[in-house]
C-alpha cells in the first residue's frame, strides 16, 4: 500500500513513516501543503494522511483542491489536540476520514487499511459476505453458519456486517461505535467487547478455529482461521 | 472634567435639554396660534361692527345727504366707545370727527391697520383699523375702530407665553438637572462597585435600590453575571488544582514504570509488559483530556451549526442498547422506558456521552447491592425533556449532591473504583449547553439523576413506548 503522509510535524511524520514501512508498506512523507498538494495529484497512492493544520496550505483546502481535480484518493484527516474536532467539516471538504490526535497508531493503521480496501474493492457493495462456513445476506438480513440460520438482534447484525465486510481487517472499537453505532465519542471500558462476545456466543459457539478474533492492543478481525 | 461637567454630560441632562427644546416649541406654536386666532376673532368681530356702522351711516347719507351724515356723525362721535369717524372735505378741512386725519390715508375701501391721533391729543399714535369711503363731492369719510384693546390682549398673551417659556425652561433644566444628578449618583456607585470588583473584589455586587426601574434591572442581571463569573472563576481554580493533583498521580506511576523498565534486567518480555501498561496509562490521560475538553466545549457552548434537531428519545433508547449486555453481564437489568418524538435541539453527540456517562456511573456505582435494576426513561413533562437514569443502589447524601458534579470530584466511597471524577461535571455542562439542567436527586432507595432540556414544539403524539431491553 502506498501511502503518501502530510504533516509538518517532522517527529511525528518520521515516527509514523517508520511505522507504516515496518508493516510493509510504502510510506512517504510532505512537510507543507502545496508540497502534499502536488504529490498527491501526481503520485498514485492509495491513502492520503493529511494534518488539518499546515503550513502554505490547509488541510481542508488541500483536500478539497484534489477533489475538484477529480483526484479520488481516499484521505485521513488528522486533527491537532485541543482543535475543536470538526468531523462534519472535514467530511464536507472531501475527507474521507477523520482522527483526532492523539491517536494509538494501531487506530490510525486500522483505518487507512479499511480506506485503502475501499478503494481497490469492487465499486459496487457486495450483497453477501462469507468468512469461512459464515454467510451474511445483507439483502435478508440472515445469518447463516455451516448452513444453520443464526438469529442475530438488529445491532448485532450489523456489527456483523461491518466485520465481515471488512473481514482480514482489523477493525477498532471506535471504528465500530461509528459505523454500527453512528457515535463519536470514547467508548467507554468494555461496552463494544461484550457486544462483541455475545456475537462471538453466537457465530463462533464450539469451533475449533474461531472466527471472530481480539487483537490485543488494536481491536478485532474476522477472518477463517482455518485457512 | 467638573462635576457640574459631568453633569451636563450625562444622558439623562441630554436628554431633559432635549425634551425640554422640543417641548417650548410646542408650547410657543400652541400660543402663537392662540394668539392669531383671537386677532382674527376680534378683526371680524371690529369688521362687523364697521359695516353695521356703514350700513346706518349709508341710510342717514341716501336720507338727508351730507347734512344728516354729519348730523349722525356728530351723535355717534360723542357716544362713548372705541368707533371712530372723520369726515373731512377735499381741501382737508374737517367737517366731523373724533380722531385727526391720519398721515397716512388708507387707500381703496378695506379696512386698514393702522394708526391715529385722537383729537386734542396730538403725537399720541393710537392702533386702528379704518376704512376710507369717497363721497360725491370728494367728501371723504373715514370709519374705523380702536384696537388698542387688543394690542394689550395681545401683549399679555405674548408676556404669558414669555412667563411660561422662561418657567418652563427653568423648571425643565432644574428638573433635568435633578435626574440627571440622581442618576449620575446612582452610576457613579454602580461604577464604583465595578472598580472595586475590577480590583479584584468578586464578592462586591451592585446596589438595588429597590425601584424596580431599568437601572435595578440592569444591576441585578450584571449581579447574575458576576455571580456567574465568581462561579465560572471558583471551577476553574478548583479544576487547576485538581487537575494538578489527579494527574500528578498518575503521570508519576508513568515515570515510575518507565524508569523501573529501564532499571530492570533486560528481558524483552518484561520490557514489553513494561510498556504495555505505560501505554495504558497514559490512554487514560488521554481520555482524562478529552472529557476535560469536551466539558469545555460544552461549557463554550457549541457553535450553532453543530446545534441540530434530533429525537432525544432516539439517543436514550441507543445508548441504552449499548450499554444492556455490559448491565446482563454485571447481573444487572436495564429497563427503558421512552416517549416518541422527543425533540430537542443541540448536539447529539454530547448528549449521547452524557447519558454514557450516566448509565456507565448508575452500573459502576448503583448495581452493586442486592437490587440492581436500573431504569432509564426518557419524556416529556410540560415544555421539557426529562431523562432519568435512576438506580437502586447506595445513592448520594444530600449534602454531598451539589459537589458531586464538580470536576474530578469523587465521593469516598468510590475512589477505590476507576474513574476520572468528570462524568456527571460532563453530563452537566451538556445540560447547561442545551440550556437545560442536571438534577441530581434520592430515589429512595438509590439515586435518580435528571437530565432536563428545553423540548421542540411537539411534532408527534407522547405515545408511550415500553420495551425491556
Amino acid at each position: 500500500m502506498r501511502i503518501l503522509i502530510i504533516e509538518d510535524d517532522s517527529e511525528a511524520s518520521e515516527y509514523l513513516v517508520k511505522a507504516f514501512r515496518e508493516q510493509g508498506h510504502v510510506a512517504e512523507h510532505a512537510a507543507d501543503g502545496l508540497a502534499g498538494y502536488g504529490r498527491a495529484s501526481e503520485g498514485d497512492y492509495d491513502v492520503l494522511i493529511v494534518d488539518r493544520m499546515l503550513p502554505k496550505m490547509d488541510g481542508l483546502s488541500l483536500i478539497s483542491g484534489l477533489r475538484e481535480q477529480g483526484v479520488e484518493t481516499p484521505a485521513l484527516i488528522l486533527s491537532a489536540l485541543g482543535q475543536v474536532d470538526d468531523r462534519v467539516k472535514g467530511l464536507r471538504a472531501g475527507g474521507d476520514d477523520y482522527l483526532p490526535k492523539p491517536y494509538a497508531f494501531s487506530e490510525l493503521m486500522a483505518r487507512v487499511e479499511a480506506l485503502a480496501r475501499r478503494r481497490v474493492g469492487p465499486k459496487g457493495e457486495e450483497t453477501q459476505y462469507r468468512v469461512g462456513d459464515l454467510e451474511l445476506d445483507r439483502l435478508s438480513h440472515k445469518v447463516t453458519v455451516g448452513g444453520q440460520e443464526v438469529a442475530l438482534q438488529p445491532r448485532e447484525f450489523r456489527l456483523l456486517e461491518y466485520l465481515m465486510k471488512h473481514a482480514g481487517q482489523v477493525v477498532t472499537r471506535t471504528m465500530l461505535l461509528e459505523n454500527v453505532w453512528d457515535y463519536h465519542f470514547d467508548p467507554q471500558t468494555n461496552v463494544i467487547d461484550v457486544h462483541i462476545s455475545r456475537l462471538r456466543s453466537k457465530i463462533d459457539k464450539g469451533r475449533e478455529n474461531p472466527l471472530l478474533h481480539t487483537i490485543r492492543g488494536a481491536g478485532y478481525m474476522i477472518r477463517d482461521g482455518a485457512r | 472634567m467638573t462635576a457640574l461637567g459631568k453633569l451636563f454630560r450625562t444622558t439623562a441632562f441630554k436628554l431633559s435639554i432635549a425634551y425640554l427644546v422640543l417641548f417650548s416649541i410646542g408650547a410657543g406654536l400652541v400660543l402663537a396660534r392662540v394668539g392669531a386666532r383671537v386677532k382674527e376673532v376680534l378683526d371680524e368681530q371690529i369688521e362687523q361692527t364697521v359695516d353695521a356702522e356703514i350700513r346706518a351711516l349709508s341710510e342717514q347719507y341716501a336720507q338727508g345727504g351730507l347734512r344728516q351724515l354729519a348730523n349722525a356723525l356728530e351723535r355717534r362721535v360723542r357716544a362713548p366707545g372705541g368707533s371712530l369717524y372723520l369726515l373731512s372735505s377735499h381741501s382737508g378741512d374737517v367737517i366731523v370727527g373724533n380722531i385727526e386725519a391720519p398721515a397716512f390715508a388708507p387707500g381703496g375701501t378695506e379696512l386698514v391697520e393702522t394708526t391715529y391721533e385722537r383729537r386734542g391729543e396730538p403725537g399720541i399714535k393710537h392702533p386702528a383699523l379704518l376704512r376710507l369711503f369717497l363721497l360725491p363731492g370728494s367728501f371723504r369719510l373715514l370709519i374705523g375702530h380702536d384696537i388698542e384693546d387688543h394690542e394689550v390682549l395681545r401683549g399679555i398673551l405674548r408676556s404669558a407665553l414669555g412667563v411660561s417659556l422662561f418657567w418652563l425652561v427653568l423648571v425643565g433644566a432644574f428638573g433635568g438637572l435633578f435626574v440627571a444628578h440622581r442618576m449620575l449618583e446612582r452610576v457613579d456607585v454602580m461604577s464604583a462597585s465595578a472598580r472595586r470588583i475590577m480590583a479584584g473584589d468578586m464578592h462586591e455586587r451592585l446596589a438595588i435600590s429597590g425601584a424596580g426601574d431599568e437601572l435595578d434591572r440592569l444591576a441585578e442581571n450584571f449581579n447574575a453575571m458576576l455571580a456567574r463569573i465568581s462561579e465560572l472563576m471558583a471551577g476553574l481554580r478548583e479544576v487547576s488544582d485538581n487537575i494538578a493533583h489527579d494527574l500528578k498521580t498518575p503521570l508519576t506511576r508513568l515515570r515510575n514504570r518507565a524508569e523501573a523498565a529501564l532499571r530492570a534486567s533486560s528481558d524483552d518480555r518484561e520490557h514489553r509488559a513494561a510498556l504495555a501498561a505505560v501505554i495504558e496509562e497514559s490512554d487514560s490521560l488521554i481520555g482524562v483530556f478529552n472529557a476535560l475538553l469536551m466539558i469545555a466545549r460544552a461549557e463554550a457552548g457549541y457553535s450553532s451549526d453543530h446545534m441540530a434537531e434530533f429525537d432525544a428519545d432516539a439517543v436514550v433508547r441507543d445508548i441504552a442498547e449499548m450499554y444492556e449486555p455490559v448491565a446482563e453481564e454485571q447481573g444487572a437489568s436495564l429497563d427503558v422506558a421512552t416517549q416518541d418524538g422527543l425533540k430537542v435541539t443541540g448536539s447529539r453527540e454530547l448528549l449521547g456521552q452524557a447519558l454514557v456517562n450516566l448509565v456507565d456511573n448508575a452500573l459502576k456505582y448503583g448495581a452493586t447491592g442486592g437490587d440492581r435494576r436500573i431504569a432509564v426513561e426518557a419524556r416529556r413533562v410540560g415544555d421539557r425533556v426529562e431523562i432519568v437514569v435512576s438506580d437502586r443502589g447506595p445513592g448520594i447524601p444530600a449534602s454531598d449532591r451539589e459537589r458531586v458534579v464538580g470536576r474530578f470530584v469523587r465521593l469516598e466511597n468510590s475512589r477505590s473504583r476507576p474513574g476520572s471524577g468528570l462524568g456527571l461535571s460532563l453530563a452537566a455542562a451538556v445540560a447547561r449547553m442545551h440550556h437545560g439542567a442536571l438534577r441530581i436527586e434520592d430515589n429512595a432507595p438509590g439515586l435518580r439523576v435528571v437530565l432536563s432540556l428545553p423540548a421542540m414544539r411537539m411534532t408527534a403524539g407522547p405515545t408511550a413506548r415500553m420495551e425491556r431491553a
